[in-house]
């Protein structure tokens, strides 16, 4: 480990890997800090995501795809379900083997890479951060002129260069997941299951990975104290929908379903994937957004350590094109959760029971929404009120 | 006071997220929380997918 780099990036998931790539690309000196012994473990995500769209950024490996997905169903509480058809193909990912060979592929193009190496603070008043990282039990000091912050939804690094990264507790979902064995499933389509009973606030989920194996679990808002935490939510869904289910692992996670950041950079300093809570708060899902952030931010501070400025003004061309290409659309994705968490049991099922008049291919996201507010006048007063409040 | 039960705990961080006064540090094997910059505020123990943290009247273990 040298005691000095251009660039320091914190964190091995997909956020960072692809930033510390894209930045050694540009011919800079990288190193990337990953505090657990191996990148890719714990998997704590559900692992769905979409090929084609991640394609556009990076060259995708056959062996990270698990299972390719072509429908949703979503289940109202009385049971009943909706089957939308993916707009485009959905990928089930091996999130561990898609994890190692991010960062695989970042050492590739000469970044040093450090497993056990744990980030405990980033000094941001002296002329240059420096990074105090433990590592392998012996803490060390490394001078950096550009930091990446890609620590995660438990992300510091911004809070030491003064941004306040606290999210509110509506929004993060508290969440459980099982990857279960010997279990019916239908490889082709991801499964949401919508009920107060399993998933206050959220949803439950079933993501075939393979024949007869899948990851499920739950996430849920606790804006409101719940009766039961979710991994105890989790033990309950899993008993009444798969009690033949054999648990393969078992983990926790929280999920930002929240606005990004609304400062993404400082001087000497970017943050990128659930550090800045970019994931989609409709969904939860985060790796798209990890990876087109990582990707911009990783190119940005390549340029910047090449033109010698590492100040903010230089940085917020990352900020500028990530609200360009997802960020935009993820600010009125926040609106449509807020409308979504809102929706009672009876609104549910009502607006299950008003699509099934119609034919499969006139349903996808949009008409889903636009039905529900259609055919049930209460619940577009709602919208318009949260929308106009926002507006 | 705010206790972690690292029996329970799965190190997933999500207290660290919710946090007032960041207090909370996340390492591979251990959840630690600073004391004296602790609040109390419980947001920690609401959030907590494992039921991991409680908020224990001082004295009590």
């Amino acid at each position: 480990m040298q005691s000095e780099y251009d660039i320091v990036v914190v964190g091995g998931g997909p956020a960072g890997s692809v930033a510390a790539r894209f930045a050694s690309q540009m011919n800079v000196s990288v190193a990337l800090f990953e505090k657990d012994g191996e990148i890719g473990i714990p998997v704590r995500c559900a692992e769905a995501t979409s090929d084609m769209d991640l394609a556009r950024l990076i060259e995708v490996k056959r062996e990270w795809i698990a299972n390719y997905i072509t429908k949703a169903r979503l289940f109202a509480p009385s049971g009943d379900f909706v089957e939308i058809h993916l707009p485009s193909r959905g990928i089930i990912l091996h999130r561990r083997l898609f994890d190692s060979g991010l960062a695989e592929e970042a050492a590739k193009q000469g970044v040093a890479v450090f497993t056990k190496a744990f980030v405990s603070h980033v000094e941001f008043n002296s002329d240059l951060p420096v990074v105090t990282v433990n590592y392998c039990g012996e803490s060390r000091q490394v001078r950096a002129k550009i930091v990446i912050a890609a620590d995660g939804v438990e992300s510091r690094v911004g809070r030491w260069a003064g941004i306040r990264t606290q999210t509110a507790l509506k929004d993060i979902e508290s969440c459980a997941q099982s990857l279960l064995g010997n279990i019916e499933v239908q490889l082709e389509s991801i499964d949401f299951y919508f009920s107060s009973r399993w998933a206050p606030g959220g949803y439950a989920w079933v993501f075939p990975k393979g024949e007869r194996v899948a990851n499920v679990g739950l996430g849920v808002n606790c804006a409101k104290p719940l009766a039961k935490p979710p991994v105890a939510l989790l033990n309950d869904f899993i008993e009444y929908q798969f009690p033949q289910g054999a648990r393969l692992s078992t983990v926790a996670g929280g999920v930002p379903v929240a606005q990004a950041l609304k400062q993404l950079v400082a001087d000497n300093l970017l943050i990128v994937g659930d550090a800045a809570r970019q994931a989609n708060p409709v969904t939860g899902g985060g790796i798209l957004a990890a990876v087109t952030a990582g990707k911009i931010a990783g190119q940005v501070a390549g340029e910047a350590i090449r033109c010698g400025n590492y100040q903010r003004n230089f940085l917020k061309k990352y900020q500028q094109e990530w609200i360009r290409t997802v960020g935009k659309d993820y600010a009125r994705f926040y609106l449509l959760k807020e409308w979504m968490t809102s929706l009672t049991d009876q609104d549910l099922n009502d607006i299950a029971n008003s699509l099934k008049k119609l034919s499969l291919e006139e349903i996808n996201l949009l008409t889903v929404f636009r039905v529900a507010l259609v055919n049930h006048p209460r619940l577009l007063f709602h919208a318009l009120k949260l929308f106009a409040s926002y507006s | 006071m705010i206790k972690v039960d690292l029996e329970r705990c799965d190190l997933c961080g999500t207290c660290v997220a919710v946090c007032p006064p960041d207090c909370i540090e996340l390492r591979e094997h251990i959840l630690y929380i600073v004391e004296e910059l602790c609040t109390e505020c419980g947001a920690c123990v609401l959030v907590c997918p494992m039921q991991a943290l409680q908020n224990l009247p001082a004295g009590e273990k």
